[in-house]
């Protein structure tokens, strides 16, 4: 990595207060209103879960989705400290600042869908864990990366309020930290797949399959990319600095690398399961299906070649598309495509939706904050007067 | 593992003995053996040793007394459906005497059981069933002119093990009912158990009548391991009797949601709820009659599953003395003060306002994405022209792209 001179991370600076942020900070108003309610009178007062239908958007958008979206983090740091790619390494900051939030809040909507919360310490306890379960992996698993990804992104902190030695201290330790940052993802998104699997025939033949750990783990991959590519556009954009289009490209084959591997994997196990009739059957499952697949396939005519790869309008678009595509393939498996039997119904209601787009909110106007006072992006200066 | 191997190794001599034995196929045996195992409670591999315990044969001298009782104990286990369970009975164990069973009479089965206790003294095992009188020296119950207070004293001296089938023998059970009458402070007879006669615990197995697998099991496990199995203080297995019906009750999660059967066939009734309110002493009663079917006809056959409360047949003190209506005194459990409740939402379909708030959502970011994606192609286009017009020339431009690349 010592012939990659970067500049080094600054704070982009500016005013907090803009139509963007006070846009925010009503959502995030709105969510805390409800939550009150929610935890004064229950989540039946506010939520339109029932027995068919225990997990509704908290868990399905904001947990599942929500922890696949904040693999940014985990999808740069693999490629600039495991392979070595140190010419990426002004996204990690940025990434890793939206993983933080993504996974932080992750956690927190799972609180907010526990019926009984303040009994969440039981599952950290000796004396009650069972191991043997897939949800216990899960939780400690991002309870644990959490912490990590905290570590992992104080020296941003540590730089800001002037501790250097403490940042020296921290920084010895941090070949250790980054390879958990790695390692607990991997294990944690797979078992968020593992969780469809144990619930068997409940789920539609189209997302239930043994190699569920696989896609999910492969989709969170290449969905972290697409986040990283989603961001960087998006940030660029509205601080106005140039585009990092000479990361981006390079970065964005390597996602049509794994998004091509996946799509082999994805359609070779519905086939060979046998799955594909019901992929043409007259069913919103199947529209579904099609609808991810197009999702998965279209970045690949988009930006499947190298000239493409310069625009950033197609890069954006692609990035997009992946997101889209691996959410749906997740609220397919855990909602659309789940059925208890019986006349089981779910739709959130507009409190789930509130407090979901709540929860986005905290994560946006927190990257705007930290973005604006604290080194995450690298110093724009520099860079112009390169 | 290595007793297992020995187990299916089908060409061993044993097994082919034993199915001979028996007249039952290996694998029923097996799975036989592993039921006991089971039903006692033991680490695996010990189906291996029981199922060797059996085969060997030697089958101890079992004397089988019968006193103040209605036979339904030897009933029970003779009638029990599994369609070998009596052959193992009278195979496993060398029944010398028992009153009901055996073909000689008079003075001639008297004479059977003093030579069986003869030549097998101190390894027989003693099984009493009924409870004995004690009233006047015992003179309400006599069998060839001995007191039955003589007679278990006699049986038990030489006895390896005494095991008291039934509630009667176990504590004295009906019999020992006190009747409500004045100044009554005992049963007419004075009926006593076992343990009481003897003036030492002995192993119970309550019930009226018992699981006949309690029964088996406690005998195998004498066979296997050459000594009874643990009790509690009132004498009985623990592998059967530690847990309280009501904690495995079928009818279990009625209790807990609070659904009640109010009186004999109301709706509740009907529809399978918790029997508590109809007096059932589940929640005072130690016994395995909830996980383990009766008489092998399976599941659901015991009064909990017909429909009638349980009466506490194995507990002193609940069994044929409280009312069989009474409700019961809750040993380990209070129900809860909130009760799920008994129909379940199935959730409502989308609402206007959380379709249009979703429909907003997406229609928002949709138009955000657009926007945005329409601005960097616009800028790249600029971008591309501009560098096209600055191509072939040192343009700063072109400097930095391929400084970036």
């Amino acid at each position: 990595m010592a012939n990659h001179q970067h500049a080094a991370p600054a704070p982009v600076g500016g005013s907090l207060v803009n139509i963007v942020t006070l846009s925010c900070g009503v959502l995030i108003a709105l969510m805390a209103a409800i939550l009150v309610v929610r935890f004064l009178f229950g989540l039946g007062a506010v939520t339109n879960l029932n027995d068919g239908y225990p997990w509704g958007i908290w868990i399905a958008v904001d947990v599942v989705i929500g922890s696949a979206f904040a693999c940014g983090g985990f999808s740069v740091a693999m490629l600039v400290y495991i392979f070595n790619k140190g010419e990426y390494h002004p996204l990690v900051r940025p990434a890793l600042l939206a993983s933080l939030f993504g996974y932080t809040l992750a956690g927190a909507g799972v609180i907010f869908d526990l019926g009984r919360w303040w009994n969440v310490w039981n599952m950290f306890w000796p004396g009650s864990i069972n191991p043997n379960s897939v949800m216990f992996e899960v939780a400690v698993c991002i309870t644990l990366y959490i912490v990590v990804m905290w570590i992992e992104f104080s020296p941003v902190v540590l730089e800001k309020l002037g501790k250097e030695d403490a940042r020296k201290k921290v920084s010895k330790a941090m070949f250790f930290i980054i390879a958990l940052g790695t390692v607990l993802p991997m294990m944690h998104q797979s078992s968020l797949g593992t969780l469809l699997v144990v619930m068997g025939g409940q789920v539609h033949p189209l997302w239930q399959t043994p190699a569920l750990p696989l896609l999910y783990l492969l989709s969170a991959i290449f969905m972290g990319y697409a986040v990283v590519l989603f961001e960087s556009c998006l940030t660029s954009t509205a601080y106005r600095r140039k585009l990092e289009m000479q990361m981006l490209t390079p970065m964005a084959k390597i996602m049509l690398g794994i998004l091509a591997v996946f799509i082999v994997v994805r359609l070779g196990d519905v086939i060979v399961r046998g799955a594909l009739p019901k992929a043409f059957a007259p069913s919103v499952e199947a529209l579904m299906f099609w609808l991810e697949m197009a999702c998965f396939i279209a970045p690949l005519v988009l930006i499947g070649a190298e000239a493409n790869r310069r625009n950033p309008a197609r890069l954006f678009l692609a990035g997009i598309l992946l997101m889209l595509g691996g959410a749906l393939m997740r609220l397919s498996g855990f909602l659309i495509g789940y059925e208890t039997g019986g006349d089981f119904n779910y739709f959130p209601t507009l409190a789930e939706v509130l407090v979901t787009a709540g929860l986005f909110a905290v994560e946006v106007l927190g990257y705007i904050i930290i973005t604006r006072r604290f080194p995450v992006l690298p110093r724009e200066d520099v860079q112009a007067a390169h | 593992m290595g007793e297992i191997d020995g187990i299916f190794d089908t060409s061993r001599k044993t097994l082919e003995e034993i199915e001979q034995r028996l007249e039952m196929p290996r694998r029923e045996f097996l799975q036989f053996c592993a039921t006991l195992a089971v039903t006692m409670g033991l680490p695996s591999g010990a189906e291996a040793a029981v199922a060797k315990a059996i085969e060997a044969a030697k089958r101890p001298s079992v004397i089988w007394l019968h006193f103040q009782e209605c036979t339904g104990c030897s009933e029970s286990l003779l009638r029990a459906e599994h369609p070998t369970l009596e052959k193992l009975i009278l195979d496993v164990i060398s029944l010398d005497y028992h009153e009901t069973l055996m073909a000689a009479a008079g003075h001639q089965a008297e004479a059977a059981r003093k030579a069986a206790m003869k030549a097998n003294k101190g390894k027989y095992v003693l099984v009493v069933e009924g409870a004995i009188p004690t009233k006047n020296n015992g003179i309400y119950c006599k069998i060839g002119g001995q007191t039955a207070i003589d007679m278990v004293k006699e049986c038990a001296a030489d006895a390896a093990a005494v095991i008291a089938i039934g509630s009667c023998a176990s504590w004295g059970g009906m019999p020992s009912t006190i009747p409500s009458i004045s100044g009554a402070d005992s049963s007419p007879t004075g009926s006593a158990g076992v343990a009481e006669v003897l003036g030492k615990p002995v192993v119970t197995i309550p019930g009226c009548p018992p699981n006949p697998y309690n029964f088996l099991a406690t005998v195998v496990h004498f066979l296997t391991f050459g000594k009874l199995p643990e009790v509690d203080k009132l004498g009985r297995p623990k592998f059967a009797y530690s847990r309280l019906i009501h904690e495995n009750c079928e009818r279990r999660a009625h209790f807990d949601a609070g659904r009640f059967a109010m009186q004999f066939g109301d709706p509740g009734h009907r529809q399978g709820y918790c029997l508590y309110k109809l007096g059932c002493k589940g929640p005072e009663t130690y016994a395995n009659c909830s996980t383990l079917g009766f008489g092998d006809a399976g599941e659901n056959n015991w009064p909990v599953g017909c429909g009638h409360p349980c009466i506490g047949c194995t507990e002193k003190g609940v069994g044929f003395q409280k009312p069989i209506h009474q409700v019961a005194k809750m040993l380990n459990v209070t129900p809860p003060l909130q009760y799920p409740r008994i129909v379940e939402e199935q959730g409502k379909a989308a609402s206007f306002a959380s379709a249009a708030a979703v429909a907003a959502v997406a229609g928002a970011a949709a138009g955000a994405a657009i926007m945005l994606t329409r601005n960097l192609g616009l800028s790249h286009a600029a971008e591309e022209a501009e560098r096209a017009k600055d191509a072939g020339g040192s343009g700063k431009r072109a400097s930095v792209a391929k400084a970036g690349e």
